[in-house]
């Protein structure tokens, strides 16, 4: 990978800060084992990444140890229409989620902003030869030059992925779809969008139930939106889902088909030394997850990452700054739309480091443990194959250090919104813009990149 | 690397047709400018003439006359967020019956309440400003524009409890009126819905570390804020209200005949105190230079165009209309007709045929006119 970056560099080095829009990467996610990872862009299409099994006795410098190489690549979504509302409906894949695999194919669910897919990614690296009655282009033989018959035997033949859709749910939602989210009943899933939930069977398309409805008689009374739901990990009637006033709301399924009163709430009181204006839109949820064990919660909104105990409804347990230098900017972030950002956040496979994005390339870590963290840049020019990353700082004060950065110079383009912790092990993706980077924790410490 | 960018961030789902939200904010902003260089009279409570006072730089109760132009900064490159120093409206407000008598305590409240004031009705333009460039070709996104609503209400409630309370800071229309009646601001934090008493509460755009010599008190600015008046005519705390008033007294800022805009109901509440209340915002208001003045409140016009007094009041009594201009059809872009609901601001902002303009300073002036003429027919010579 690194010679591919070289190459490109020289051949392409006056396009390589022209971004197109539809290669900005607007989604990244794990399967369950860890060994696919797929993108999803503005641009509608899907990449999945496949890790190179460990090649086992060779050097350990030079081998490809677990990277992660393309796949396959298809287009998910197309550009489309509204023609009742005369508004286009942008083919950027939202969210991507795996199914447990249950067989050789993988499959996925991918969505854009109305419209949920179901993809079946097979291989295949045989195919049978040996047809009596065709040839090996696949025309008909002519029969009387048949003076035998064979059984045709599978041969293996180079490696194809086939993606195929399998399912298309469409026409569930008025809004638009911001998460989704498979059960862990293997069978079915659910889909939010700004105003409405619902779940839907992975074999049926055309009907879903609506499980949560959060749109009021009259649109002008509307002050809330959901955010972000996911289903419990464990628990297959348990989803919470997250508002644009910054609560939680965690729904029993088994109380009631439609789950518009919450079996719990969660809440953290506001600051009344912190009020402003802007209070509202910064306390607003932008992604939520569980943690593996089911037990905890992380949220993300604007200026911090908050842990939640199911238990405990009154407020987090823990909370982490992530850039709590940007809260004297608010009016500016307010003024270019940055106060806006839906920033990801994601668990580590034992649930004792969280992470999360911020600008200017950078990324931050918590451990949860000593609660410190440490702030990870995301760029290509600092970051060389197998090179060990370096701590980033902001300068807010204090004795300035070499290389930090100043506030007012933070580029809030290169925003770290989308990223993706491997299930098992210290393996992070994380999406700035158009690229992506992977980094693995380990003792040479390398890290790929890829366009 | 360009810290702020030109261009919306990579993740908007807006395709912007129309002048970016940060070029509006900008032409905001130089309008602003342009107001806070207009010399202009008058803190002095005796009424005329006197020359501009600026709050000395190491006691915010002294004040001397100061005879440059005083500049705004601005931080970070936010446009429409001045550098001023706003930080809390912590100084303490009495309510004076001899009207004429305003202590430094409470001028050095009007200074700064004028200065929030300001920073807030900038961020209302900039609010709306983003609500009106969602009518897009991709339908805008919902929860993006539910907080700017949201933030659009709070500030309009904000303003409806303080414009019963503010401080009026000017008086002088070429000396028809005298501003007899000033209602100086009590504590603001008689506001209902605030529990907490600390003004720090007011630190709505915090700008901490601001420092004293920076605030800016010119009248002009002072004067941008006379949208948050009209509170008399309606103590009601209901959005659709303020919205109204809001409206009407913004338009109300030809400089002839400064009588107060009875234009809103309960008329029953009204009493003389509130009346020059409110004709004191009119002069206030009056003073700054009409054309620019209406370029940049020519985008909240009144959509109203027709003629008298009796139309305008109908319409702003026209309660609930069959069709309300559904948060729902703003929000994806579609133009309804123009009706007067608690959206109806907003709806001025984007004529229902052609683009949005933002200055049309003809229409401007003859709103102004109507209101004019109705206002003297109101009020009485």
């Amino acid at each position: 990978m690194g010679e591919d970056g070289e190459s490109s560099k020289l051949n392409h080095s006056f396009l390589r800060d022209y971004v197109t829009e539809a290669d900005v990467i607007s989604t990244v996610e794990f399967n369950q084992t860890g060994d696919l990872l797929a993108t999803g862009d503005k641009g509608g299409r899907v990449v999945i990444f496949r890790r190179e099994p460990e090649v086992k006795g060779e050097e350990e410098e030079l081998a490809e140890v677990g990277e992660y190489n393309v796949y396959s690549t298809f287009q998910s979504h197309e550009p489309d229409f509204d023609y009742l509302k005369s508004l286009e409906i942008e083919e950027k894949i939202n969210k991507i989620r795996w199914l447990p695999q249950q067989n050789a194919a993988h499959f996925l669910l991918s969505t854009n902003d109305k419209t949920i897919k179901l993809w079946k990614v097979s291989e295949r690296d045989r195919r049978p030869e040996g047809y009596n009655l065709k040839d090996e282009e696949g025309r008909l033989k002519d029969i009387s030059t048949v003076t035998s018959l064979q059984v045709p035997v599978l041969k293996p033949t180079d490696l194809m992925v086939e993606v195929r859709p399998r399912r298309v749910f469409a026409n569930g939602h008025t809004y638009h779809v911001n998460s989704i989210s498979v059960n862990s009943d293997g069978e079915t899933y659910l889909s939010a969008d700004d105003l409405r939930i619902n779940m839907w069977h992975l074999d049926i398309t055309d009907r879903s139930f609506n499980i949560v409805d959060i749109k009021p008689v009259n649109m002008e009374d509307l002050t809330e939106v959901i955010t972000a739901a996911e289903f419990h990990p464990h628990h297959c009637h348990l989803f919470i889902y997250s508002s644009s006033k910054g609560t939680l709301r965690l729904c029993d399924m088994r109380a009631s088909a439609l789950c518009d009163r919450h079996a719990k709430i969660f809440e953290e009181p506001e600051d009344p030394g912190n009020r402003s204006f802007f209070s509202e839109i910064i306390s607003s949820v932008s992604d939520v997850k569980f943690s593996h064990s089911g037990r905890y919660l992380l949220t993300r909104d604007y200026l911090t990452v908050k842990v939640w105990d199911l238990n405990m409804e009154k407020g987090p347990v823990e909370t982490y700054q992530v850039h709590e230098y940007l809260r004297s900017k608010l009016c500016s972030l307010y003024e270019n739309d940055c106060i806006f950002d839906k920033f990801e956040c994601v668990w580590n496979s034992t649930d004792s480091v969280i992470m999360t994005g911020a600008y200017n390339s950078f990324f931050r870590m918590f451990d949860r443990e000593t609660g410190r963290g440490v702030t990870l840049e995301a760029w290509r020019e600092s970051s060389k194959p197998r090179a060990v990353l370096r701590t980033r700082r902001v300068y807010t004060g204090g004795r300035r250090r070499r290389g930090d950065v100043g506030v007012d110079s933070l580029d809030f383009t290169k925003k770290i919104l989308h990223m993706a912790w491997h299930p098992e092990e210290n393996i992070i993706a994380i999406a700035a813009t158009n690229n992506l980077y992977i980094f693995q924790d380990r003792v040479n410490s390398e890290n790929t990149e890829n366009q | 690397m360009k810290p702020w960018p030109a261009v919306c961030p990579s993740n908007c789902s807006v395709r912007p047709l129309a002048p970016s939200p940060a070029q509006l904010a900008a032409w905001l902003q130089s309008q602003h400018t342009e107001l806070s260089t207009f010399t202009h009279c008058n803190l002095a409570p005796s009424g005329r003439g006197a020359a501009p006072l600026i709050q000395h730089p190491a006691s915010k109760h002294a004040y001397v006359a100061h005879h440059q132009r005083t500049e705004v900064t601005r931080v970070l490159g936010c446009h429409s967020c001045c550098r001023i120093d706003m930080f809390s409206k912590g100084t303490k407000r009495k309510f004076s019956d001899d009207g004429d008598e305003i202590s430094d305590e409470s001028l050095a409240g009007a200074q700064v309440s004028s200065s929030y004031s300001l920073q807030r009705q900038s961020l209302l333009d900039m609010s709306l400003i983003k609500l009106q460039l969602c009518h897009m070709l991709v339908e805008p996104n919902l929860c993006r524009s539910v907080l700017i609503a949201n933030t659009v209400r709070q500030i309009q409630e904000e303003m409806t409890h303080d414009g019963t309370w503010q401080v009026v800071t000017e008086t002088f229309c070429g000396g028809s009126q005298s501003p007899s009646e000033r209602l100086v601001a009590t504590e603001v934090l008689c506001r209902s819905r605030e529990q907490d008493a600390e003004p720090k509460l007011f630190s709505v755009l915090s700008y901490e570390g601001c420092r004293e010599e920076e605030v800016v008190t010119d009248e002009t600015l002072c004067s941008v804020s006379v949208s948050d008046t009209a509170s008399d005519v309606c103590l009601s705390e209901s959005a659709r209200h303020c919205w109204e008033r809001d409206e009407f007294v913004e338009v109300d800022r030809d400089d002839e005949a400064c009588e107060s805009s009875r234009l809103g109901p309960g008329d029953d509440d009204d009493d003389d105190d509130n009346d020059d209340d409110e004709v004191d915002e009119e002069e206030e208001s009056s003073r700054v230079d009409p054309k620019t003045m209406g370029q940049v409140f020519g985008t909240f016009e009144i959509k109203n165009s027709a003629p008298g007094p009796d139309s305008a009041l109908e319409e702003l009594f026209s309660d609930v209309d069959a069709s309300y201009y559904d948060l729902d059809t703003m929000l994806t872009g579609i133009q309804s007709a123009p009706k007067m609901g608690p959206y109806d601001l907003l709806d001025s902002l984007a004529p229902s045929h052609g683009p949005p303009s933002i200055g049309s300073p003809s229409n401007c002036r003859s709103d102004l006119n109507e209101l004019d003429h109705i206002m003297e027919i109101i009020v009485g010579s």
